[in-house]
């Protein structure tokens, strides 16, 4: 950089001579000595206030506000990361709460589940002892409706037979010897009336 | 007054003259310039500071980057011992760099392409170098002329040439200002009067070369008092610093 400028310095000053040689004709405005004093007196007057009242008052704060930003960045920064890790700690806990929520969930639901298999169990239990009672129940009833059937039919048939033989021979019979057939009769044809 | 292309560096009284003690230090336009100059630097930097936005404004922006560029460029030339000289090097390129983009303008006036201003202000820098190199390192400061690991019979020419090259450097920082800025300055008049003379019919060409210049010599004004304030800092370093 100092290279170039250098070079570039001296590029220009050839330039300068040329010029300066040619501009001599006319003399040179710098080189009359009527203003120096004033010229000197006024750069001491306007540099000396510039000098001043730029490292007085405006360059002090300049550099504060550019240190003021530096600290208010890094501030900013550090709160920022601060609330990052706030936020993924939010974060963990909010999945840690939903993952806790959803095992829950699926226990009640099992719960549930199983309860509702066991009523439904003991439920079914209870019906089936409930039919099984009736059916045996049932089942008495037909038996004895069963076991009570032949009495009534040999009644029938031997009150049947005394009436149609008194019709057929006009004369009374016992009774007795009448139930004493029949039974007989019954005996030996009891599995051709009730065969299962 | 468009014949001559150096009418335009004329100094002349504006207002009454002002003598104490039979010395002319009546107000010129080369002060009335000087005070713009000095003027608007107050005036842009005392905006730029006045706020303390954390987003800063354009011109806070303006001001906190120029703060931030002479103070690398102090930190990077002269290091941390260069840190108090901050302010002086500071207005020293604004002073200069102000004073030649003011020159810029059409019927200004350049304080920076007269010898005498810029001599003075290296002739400032020179002696406070000095001044401080002594203070800070004695009669050591004169180990500067002695640069070491050079045969003993060169050294006394060395030594000679080392001084000179001392002696002459506000010379050359004074002398590369005022030639730069009254070059350019006249090589833009001459282009100008070139236009004028060869008129609608030829003047394109000087013209054109004129917005050239105009370009060239805007980076030229930057480029001056940036170089003037590395010097200064080079300078500076140099009595801060003292390894030859």
């Amino acid at each position: 950089m100092l290279k170039k400028i250098i070079f570039f310095n001296l590029i220009f000053s050839t330039f300068i001579t040329q010029i300066s040689i040619s501009a001599e004709s006319g003399g040179m405005p710098q080189l009359n000595p009527e203003f120096w004093i004033s010229q000197i007196f006024w750069l001491i007057i306007s540099f000396g206030i510039l000098f001043i009242v730029l490292s007085k008052f405006i360059l002090p704060k300049i550099r504060n506000n550019i240190e003021f930003r530096k600290s208010e960045i890094l501030d900013n920064i550090e709160t920022a990361e601060k609330q990052k890790t706030e936020a993924e700690n939010t974060l963990k806990n909010y999945d840690e709460l939903i993952r806790k929520s959803k095992n829950e969930a699926k226990n009640y639901f099992n719960d549930a589940r199983k309860k509702i298999i066991e009523d439904i169990e003991k439920k079914k239990q209870a019906l089936d002892k409930e039919i099984n009672i009736e059916i045996s129940k049932a089942e008495a009833e037909v038996a004895e409706l069963v076991n009570k059937a032949p009495e009534k039919i040999q009644k029938i048939a031997i009150e049947t037979s005394s009436d149609l033989i008194r019709q057929l021979i006009g004369e009374e019979v016992n009774n007795s010897s009448i139930s004493a057939i029949v039974d007989d009769l019954y005996k030996k044809n009891k599995g051709k009336y009730y065969g299962n | 007054m468009a014949a001559n292309p150096m009418t335009q560096f004329e100094v002349y009284r504006i207002g009454p003259e002002i003598k104490i003690n039979q010395i002319d230090i009546s107000f010129t336009n080369a002060s009335l310039f000087m005070i713009i100059s000095a003027l608007s630097i107050l005036l842009i930097f005392n905006l730029g500071s006045s706020k303390k936005n954390i987003i800063p404004t354009k011109i806070q922006l303006l001001a906190e980057l120029s703060y931030s560029f002479i103070s690398k460029m102090i930190s990077d030339t002269a290091g941390n011992k260069g840190k108090p000289y901050f302010n002086l090097i500071f207005s020293l390129f604004m002073f200069v760099l102000f004073c030649n983009m003011f020159g810029m303008l059409p019927y200004s006036f350049t304080v920076t392409s007269h010898i005498i201003v810029t001599f003075f202000l290296a002739a400032l820098i020179f002696i406070g170098v000095t001044v401080i190199g002594f203070i800070k390192h004695g009669f050591g400061y004169l180990k500067l002329f002695v640069p070491s690991g050079v045969p003993l019979v060169l050294l006394p020419l060395i030594v000679v040439i080392e001084i000179i090259s001392y002696l002459s450097r506000p010379i050359s920082l004074s002398v590369r200002l005022f030639a730069n800025m009254m070059a350019g300055h006249t090589m833009m008049k001459v282009f100008g009067s070139f236009v004028i003379s060869l008129g609608i019919v030829g003047g394109w060409l000087p013209l054109s070369f004129s917005v050239a210049l105009t370009g060239l010599e805007i980076l030229v004004a930057f480029l001056q008092a940036y170089v003037f304030a590395i010097l200064t800092c080079i300078y500076l370093n140099d009595a801060l610093n003292l390894h030859h």
